[in-house]
């Protein structure tokens, strides 16, 4: 497992500022922590694009499948009903009365699936202890994660930091 | 940048109203009734067009948005249509209708005719003809007069530059918004709705309004397009074309929510008095295209505009849009057709010349209205933003 330093940052224009050129020198951003979104503050520190909105096509295609399942078995198979005084018992005769169950269940599962992800992703499950390097992180400072697997380079790190516009340097909880 | 029209731009208008003109006469020299409902039907989708054209400019006034600035000029150049869309209105249903409209034949209003009609009867206070071509005169008015006074404020903006005229443009907006809120709903019920007289639909000004907003936002953005890739526009990015395809998206599920509401309702309660309209567009002869424009209008959109990377890419949007608008055209071809024709109507050289003559005139006016000003409304006080704009 890698090992961190986190740089406490006063302003997110110098952060902003400064990524680039970190990056440059080939200092690896693990994360960034900010008090609001920063605009553009994923690209720039080189995040890839969340995969989320394909877990949330994947989720609702099974809740789909599950509303289809279930509502031609409750409704056709187990249970035949006259749906509209339209007594067809054909699953796809009565489709328009099951649309409705079918889109909510599509909703639900997608938008309970892309929850559950996204805090299992992130590991803020309840429960959990949140991940939190210096608690003015929430306030009004901005916390970078930088990657630091080398006990000897650490001094010389800090002070690429320090000179790249970062307020200070420190190791989690310390 | 002034944007100059063509050689070709004119000779498709022209070709494309030689066309129209040509179809129509071979229509008035076999089936007139047909030649009145093509007619009917090409009118309104392009004046759909145009009205979505004035409701996206209008909006994004109301709404004070930045991103739109730099294609603001492509909808007013739409909306410019109005008063041509408007007045064509007027003139078929002054001279076409009794072929398109039952409820105007006086017979059914007459106790001793063997023809009297109790229901439409009861419909005589809003379904006569003085209140109906008032309504229509009103709903020209409305429209087209704002359309003309936001193309004059923009006009002005560009002359002396300054908030005076974004605030003028808004407070029209505002008022433009709340009327066309009821004119859109009572507008689909006196041009669409009163084909089928006896039949009504609480829904229908709804989903005539999706199907309009739809549509005009495909237009839209296939004209964005044709004017980028003609050097016109060298700031719109696919930033600006991924908000044009979200509204395309989103409006075509909009409009697919509202046409299951109204059908699934209808259906599910099967009284006969409202189950007649789709009965009809469920028998043999209709029932192809029914399914077919659900399909279309539904699933080309959600399929291939659903993820961020196709809603950038220019040619996801045209593949999508062409297949909408022929979609939307097949929505409002089955709205207008069987109501009028019976079983008699089909897709064939009268319908697709209408639309051909109303589509020519469109493009002549939005092309010309388009060169007549900056295509980039420089004194946009949001301007800057909308260079900048990033998703």
């Amino acid at each position: 497992m890698s090992k961190y330093i986190f740089a406490i940052y006063n302003d997110e224009d110098v952060l902003m500022q400064n990524i680039k050129p970190l990056r440059n020198n080939g200092v690896r951003i693990k994360e960034v922590f900010s008090p609001f979104p920063v605009h553009g503050m994923d690209q720039i520190i080189g995040h890839k694009r969340t995969r989320i909105s394909i877990c949330a096509f994947i989720y609702g295609i099974i809740g789909c499948c599950l509303a289809l399942i279930m509502t031609n078995y409750m409704m056709i198979t187990d249970w035949p009903m006259d749906i509209g005084g339209k007594p067809s018992f054909a699953f796809y005769k009565n489709l328009p009365a099951f649309v409705p169950v079918i889109f909510e269940s599509t909703i639900f599962c997608a938008a309970h699936g892309m929850v559950i992800t996204f805090y299992l992703r992130s590991k803020t499950l309840p429960g959990v202890t949140a991940f939190v390097p210096d608690t003015r992180m929430t306030d009004d400072k901005f916390v970078m994660q930088v990657e630091c697997n080398d006990n000897s380079k650490k001094a010389e790190l800090t002070a690429l930091l320090m000179k790249h516009g970062a307020e200070e340097v420190k190791e989690y909880g310390k | 940048m002034n944007y100059s029209v063509t050689k070709n731009n004119k000779m498709l208008s022209i070709g494309l109203i030689a066309f129209g003109i040509a179809g129509i006469a071979y229509g008035f020299a076999t089936d007139h009734t047909r030649v009145w409902a093509s007619l009917l039907q090409s009118n309104f989708y392009l004046l759909a067009i145009a009205l979505a054209g004035l409701f996206f400019y209008a909006l994004q006034f109301a709404a004070e948005v930045g991103w739109s600035a730099v294609i603001l000029r492509i909808p007013l150049a739409m909306a410019q249509y109005l008063p041509y869309a408007c007045g064509f209105l007027i003139l078929i249903f002054i001279f076409g209708h009794h072929d398109i409209y039952h409820w105007t034949h006086p017979e059914l209003y007459d106790k001793s005719s063997p023809e009297f009609d109790k229901i439409l009867y009861g419909k005589k206070a809003f379904l006569n003809i003085p209140f109906f071509i008032i309504r229509l005169t009103l709903y020209g008015l409305i429209w087209a007069g704002s359309a003309l006074m936001l193309r004059k404020y923009a006009m002005e903006e560009d002359r002396i530059g300054g908030t005076e005229n974004y605030w003028k443009s808004s407070k029209l907006a505002h008022v433009f918004l709340v009327l066309f809120a009821v004119t859109s709903s009572t507008g689909a019920w006196d041009i669409l709705m009163s084909i089928d007289a006896h039949w009504f639909s609480t829904l229908f000004g709804w989903y005539t309004f999706a199907g309009l907003f739809v549509t005009g936002m495909t237009v839209m953005g296939l004209l964005t397009i044709y004017l980028k890739r003609n050097g016109y526009l060298p700031k719109v990015n696919e930033n600006h074309i991924q908000d044009i395809g979200k509204f395309m998206f989103a409006f075509s599920i909009f409009w697919t929510y509202l046409w299951f509401s109204q059908f699934m309702l209808i259906w599910y309660a099967n009284l006969p008095e409202e189950v007649a309209y789709y009965a009809l567009r469920q028998t043999p002869h209709f029932k192809p295209i029914f399914i077919i424009n659900f399909l279309i209008n539904f699933f080309v959109p959600f399929l291939t505009l659903m993820t961020r990377d196709a809603k950038r890419k220019e040619n996801a949007i045209i593949v999508a849009g062409v297949l909408m608008i022929i979609g939307h055209w097949l929505d409002v071809w089955l709205i207008v057709m069987p109501g009028i024709m019976g079983t008699h109507a089909h897709i064939g050289f009268v319908e697709i010349a209408a639309t051909s003559f109303f589509a020519g005139v469109f493009l002549w006016v939005f092309f010309n209205s388009l060169s007549k000003a900056p295509i980039v409304a420089e004194n946009h006080p949001m301007i800057e933003e909308s260079y900048h704009f990033q998703l």
